[in-house]
């Protein structure tokens, strides 16, 4: 079992997320510069957090232009785990792998804080391990990660079950007051229909160790290495 | 721009002094032409020369056991132990962020992250010490969300997390905000790289932006006062591009695994002229230049903006001759221009070419050899000695209602949380960071071992400005037992000294006496100072600030499980004082005098250097031993602000404690609660290892009191003040946005 | 030859950036504005060419990089 980490100009949680499936959960990962148009060999892609191009002109906007997205849209297409994960999110949403966009924070501002998700399916690839209506302790660090979709859009994410975290409460519930930055519907993550595409702005690759505060993000990293086994990868 | 003749007006104007055109003169055996001006001037310039600073910059200790570099490089360097070192610095970018508040924090930011990975270090955290004017200035909220949003979105584009830092507030910064910018790498044991152009024949190679006309004369602007046409000077801001620099950052990185290159310097102020001058001077060579081949982003620019320019995230390099194509092709994978401009020579001449002409032709060593020096007369102002007599404390009224007043402190944008601040900023991100911001220091673990790095960035520049001698020794003091509350050993220390007008001898003195109070503070304490950072002019309209020597420090756990936190764990937890013969009734430059009674006067609390080592190696050996939950110097706001930050700092929400009076019944209850001391702190552990704890104590021979236990709703001082931990935690926590108008 | 490009939000697209300075002006006591729609504005040099083709060549690349159509709209002017 291999997995890709894509590396852009500007990417900056490759190394973290190298860490996490490297050295916590212990899977052969390697980093993929993103001239390269191959995943060849590759059985999961987890692309990393970051500014990449400085987040200039849209987040994701140029990335998604490099020659290892159409790598990953091929890879995702044959049915390949995809997560992207804030920048990673920003990137699969321009790319069309994911429906809706990306607007500024309601606050106008930078978070980076811990927040809870209520995980809503365990659908995907990384959330089969995770019981619908788990809560969850990630953090997210983001300017852009207020979440938009035409309402069109978000009742067809609702109907199809795409929706796959939401920000809550410590209770589970998604309240105003828990939604770090104005995303319709309080959501965090979504997946494609398919489920095997999941893009999300919190970060459990900064938080899959108990000493930084949480490990709750490795349980997304266990469950697509359990997918991937029962694939017999 | 134009060449304008040469004449004494002009280096007067150039910031030069007659006596300083006549030493140029002399170098030159000629007059300067308008390019050698140029250089002069801003290698001359306070900022690049240190030319009234240096006399008093040799009292600091530099050496030690641990230390692999010491001041005069890009940054310092620190054995950390299992070959690994750390490399850090501080940096001022006071004037640049008071004209332009985001662009001049971020370049900031961006300026000392260069600094430390062109030692070879990759940056892992970066610490901020900001100081603004008082809260309801008109300027100052504009300047506070300018600055924070600048630091952040320079520090969290480009993946270094900005772990913790301070922020003050005071109408001496009205005119004169400071932004002191922190960072710290690792780096490998033999993997560390200087700024030396060394091996005649090796080429100098230019890497990162183009050049335009950004900041020309920054240096010089940072060596002059301000005046009411400051505003003007907007254009020579230079704009930080912090994608390029994390380009430049995995570029030169990848470079330095390699050993194609013999030295490497950041273009900081006075770019192309002191990255090259310098790596010159220290290797005792010359250069020649060729400014046609320098990248440029603008047309018709004539040799001294060249020279002069200070366009952000450039690099100067010397590499090996032959290795030159190894350099650009790793340069060209990161999309970034890289060109050979010239090469090194052995004659110590510093020709510069441009049209095929010779523009400049300057010795190299007597720029930096013969650059003047100063002793400047220092005085102590006349009205000091009123400053610290005044007033007598038993003529300070108690206030009526003590709990009243123990949460205004606390929700006073001094005290308060600032979480406004931290949250904009990526504190996160590398997954390295132990303890986020909001303890006494920050932690931070290092990968592959298991070693911790605990740090602070500290100065109480009331106390500075009441005695700059006692002042200096306590930021030196009281940053070391901010890591040592983390469980750390102070290793290390690099500084940013924040003064007003050298010319004037009130000014001198201050800077005299505080550096000499932090050197007697660093020999003691064995923490030696290896690199930093001088920030002359600090006025406005003739206003000085108060003096702000930053201390920036750095401390080692050798287990990083080791690491302990400020706040309280767990009901039932017991509180001690330890240090409790050093607890006083000082209220001179207090908070609660400043606050509560609209003076800062008087005189800083007393140090004991002897006691305060000590006290940082019993609460290293407590720490390491297991034996302690939580602890808490007292600082700011004495005795209540200190237990109020145990009980309401806590991330899994406020929690209660009950405890004694730790004074004789006859000392009045204000200043019990807000006299404010040098020496003591307050420790929770577990019942259970009372007994222990108290048995480290004796072995340092630290005079321990229990206090009381952790729990309750109440915050409780027995038979003095109580309040309710829940109401203080919801003023500390909305106080910073709430005085400064900022939305939640 | 030189086009100017505007790329705004869509109408019904909530835009945080423009409700902020909206109430900041309000603040300021600057009355009368009733909406701000901050947007991008961009100038690009062109090879000269028939106003159509280069009008074509614009709206391409406005498609596929320098707009997010879900939730921006652009406008083209060639000079």
């Amino acid at each position: 079992m291999r997995i890709a980490v894509p590396v852009f100009p500007g990417s900056n949680c490759d190394h973290d997320a190298y860490h996490a499936l490297k050295h916590v959960v212990g899977v052969d990962t390697a980093f993929v510069w993103h001239k390269r148009s191959s995943l060849e060999g590759f059985d999961a892609v987890v692309i990393p957090g970051g500014f990449t191009y400085g987040d200039y002109l849209r987040c994701g906007a140029m990335a998604k232009l490099s020659p290892v997205m159409d790598a990953v849209r091929r890879f995702a297409e044959g049915g390949g785990p995809v997560i992207g994960i804030c920048n990673g999110f920003q990137i699969l949403l321009e790319s069309g792998l994911l429906p809706g966009a990306m607007m500024v924070n309601e606050s106008l501002r930078f978070v980076c804080e811990y927040v809870h998700l209520r995980a809503e399916t365990g659908r995907t690839p990384f959330t089969g391990g995770i019981a619908p209506g788990t809560v969850l302790k990630i953090p997210v660090a983001h300017y852009q990660g207020n979440y938009f979709a035409d309402d069109a859009t978000l009742a067809a994410l609702e109907e199809r079950r795409q929706v796959v975290f939401r920000y809550c409460d410590p209770s589970g519930d998604p309240t105003a007051g828990s939604n770090p930055n104005g995303s319709a519907r309080n959501i965090a993550g979504i997946c494609n229909e398919r489920g095997n595409v999941l893009g999300m702005m919190p970060h459990p690759e900064r938080c899959s160790e108990e000493e930084l505060g949480s490990a709750d993000g490795r349980r997304l990293f266990d469950s697509m290495v359990a997918w991937l086994k029962e694939k017999g990868k | 721009m134009k060449e304008k003749p040469v004449t004494l007006e002009l280096a007067r104007e150039h910031g030069l002094s007659g006596e300083e055109f006549e030493r140029v003169r002399a170098i030159l055996g000629r007059d300067p032409n308008f390019t050698e001006l140029g250089i002069f001037s801003v290698m001359w310039s306070e900022h690049c020369s240190y030319k009234s600073s240096r006399i008093h910059l040799k009292k600091f200790p530099t050496k030690g056991p641990r230390v692999l570099q010491g001041p005069g490089e890009n940054a310092g360097v620190v054995d950390i132990g299992d070959g690994l070192a750390v490399s850090f610095k501080m940096e001022s970018h006071n004037h640049p962020s008071f004209i332009e508040p985001y662009q001049g924090a971020a370049t900031g930011v961006g300026g000392i992250l260069r600094d430390v990975f062109t030692m070879g270090a990759r940056p892992i955290a970066s610490l901020d010490s900001l100081r603004f004017g008082r809260p309801d200035h008109p300027r100052t909220r504009y300047l506070v969300t300018g600055v924070v949003a600048g630091i952040a979105g320079y520090g969290n584009c480009i993946g270094v997390p900005t772990v913790g830092g301070e922020v003050y507030f005071d109408e001496c910064y009205d005119g004169n905000i400071l932004v002191n910018a922190f960072t710290l790498g690792v780096v490998k044991r033999d993997g560390i790289w200087r700024g030396y152009a060394s091996g005649v024949g090796n080429p100098v190679i230019y890497v990162g932006s183009k050049t335009g006309r950004d900041g020309i004369h920054g240096a010089t602007m940072a060596s002059g006062e301000f005046d009411e046409k400051s505003e003007e000077k907007r254009p020579t801001v230079q704009v930080g591009d912090p994608f390029t620099e994390k380009l430049l950052l995995e570029a030169c990185l990848e470079l330095m695994k390699t050993d194609a290159i013999v030295g490497i310097q950041d273009m900081g102020a006075a770019g192309l002229t002191s990255s090259s001058f310098e790596m010159a001077s220290r290797a005792g060579t010359g250069f020649t230049m060729d400014l046609d081949l320098v990248p440029q982003r603008e047309e018709g620019m004539i040799p001294y903006e060249l020279m002069l320019s200070e366009s952000q995230e450039r690099m100067l390099m010397v590499a090996k001759k032959g290795r030159e194509g190894e350099v650009l092709e790793i340069f060209d994978k990161w999309d970034l221009d890289a060109s050979v401009i010239g090469e090194v020579t052995g004659d110590g001449v510093a020709r510069i070419r441009w049209r095929g002409k010779t523009v400049a032709e300057i010795p190299v060593a007597p720029v930096t050899d013969q650059a003047p020096l100063y002793d400047r007369p220092a005085a102590r102002p006349e009205w000091q000695e009123a400053l610290q007599r005044n007033p007598d404390p038993a003529s300070l009224p108690v206030p009526a209602d003590l709990a009243g007043t123990w949460m205004r402190l606390m929700s006073c944008p001094e005290m308060a949380d600032k979480k406004w601040v931290f949250r904009q900023y990526d504190h996160m991100i590398r997954t390295n960071t132990l303890v986020l911001p909001g303890s006494d220091a920050s932690v931070l673990r290092v990968k592959g071992t298991r070693k911790g790095i605990a740090l602070s960035v500290d100065c109480n520049s009331r106390y500075c400005f009441l005695d700059p001698y006692l002042g200096g020794m306590i930021a030196v003091c009281e940053s070391a037992r901010n890591v040592a509350c983390s469980g750390a050993e102070p290793i290390g220390l690099t500084d940013c000294l924040n003064f007003g007008n050298p010319e004037k001898p009130e000014i001198m003195w201050q800077f005299r006496s505080a550096i000499e109070g932090m050197a007697k503070a660093c020999e003691t304490l064995a923490v030696p100072v290896v690199s930093g950072n001088v920030s002359f002019y600090n006025e406005t309209m003739g206003k000085g600030i108060h003096p702000t020597p930053t201390v920036g420090m750095v401390g080692l756990l050798e287990d990083a499980g080791d690491r302990l936190v400020q706040w309280f764990d767990a009901p039932g937890d017991a509180v001690f004082l330890a240090g409790a013969d050093r607890m006083g009734e000082c209220v001179g430059g207090s908070l609660y005098l400043k606050e509560v009674h609209g003076k800062v006067a008087g005189t800083p609390p007393p140090v004991d250097l002897d006691h305060e080592k000590r006290l940082q190696r019993f609460l290293a050996a407590a720490a390491a031993e297991k034996l302690l939950s939580s602890a808490h110097d007292l600082a700011e706001g004495g005795f209540a602000c200190a237990l109020a930050e145990c009980c309401v700092t806590r991330p899994d929400g406020p929690i209660g404690a009950k405890v004694a009076n730790p004074f004789p019944a006859s000392v009045r209850p204000d200043f019990v609660l807000f006299a404010e001391s040098q020496g003591a702190v307050l420790l929770s552990c577990p019942p259970g290892k009372k007994g222990a704890l108290a048995d480290a104590a004796e072995r340092f021979r630290i005079k321990m009191k229990e206090l009381g236990n952790v729990g309750g709703e109440h915050i409780d001082i027995e038979g003095v003040a109580s309040v309710r931990a829940a109401d203080l935690h919801r003023g500390w926590r909305d106080g910073f946005a709430k005085t400064l108008g900022l939305e939640g | 030859m030189k086009a100017k490009i505007y790329v705004t939000l869509k109408k019904g697209v909530l835009d945080p950036q423009g409700r902020a300075i909206l109430s900041s002006l309000s603040h300021l006591g600057i009355a009368g504005v009733e909406d701000v729609r901050v947007g991008k504005y961009m100038e690009v040099r062109l090879k000269d060419a028939a106003p159509d083709d280069a009008r074509r060549l614009l709206d391409d690349a406005c498609r596929r990089l320098l707009a997010n159509t879900v939730i921006e709209e652009y406008r083209i002017e060639i000079e």
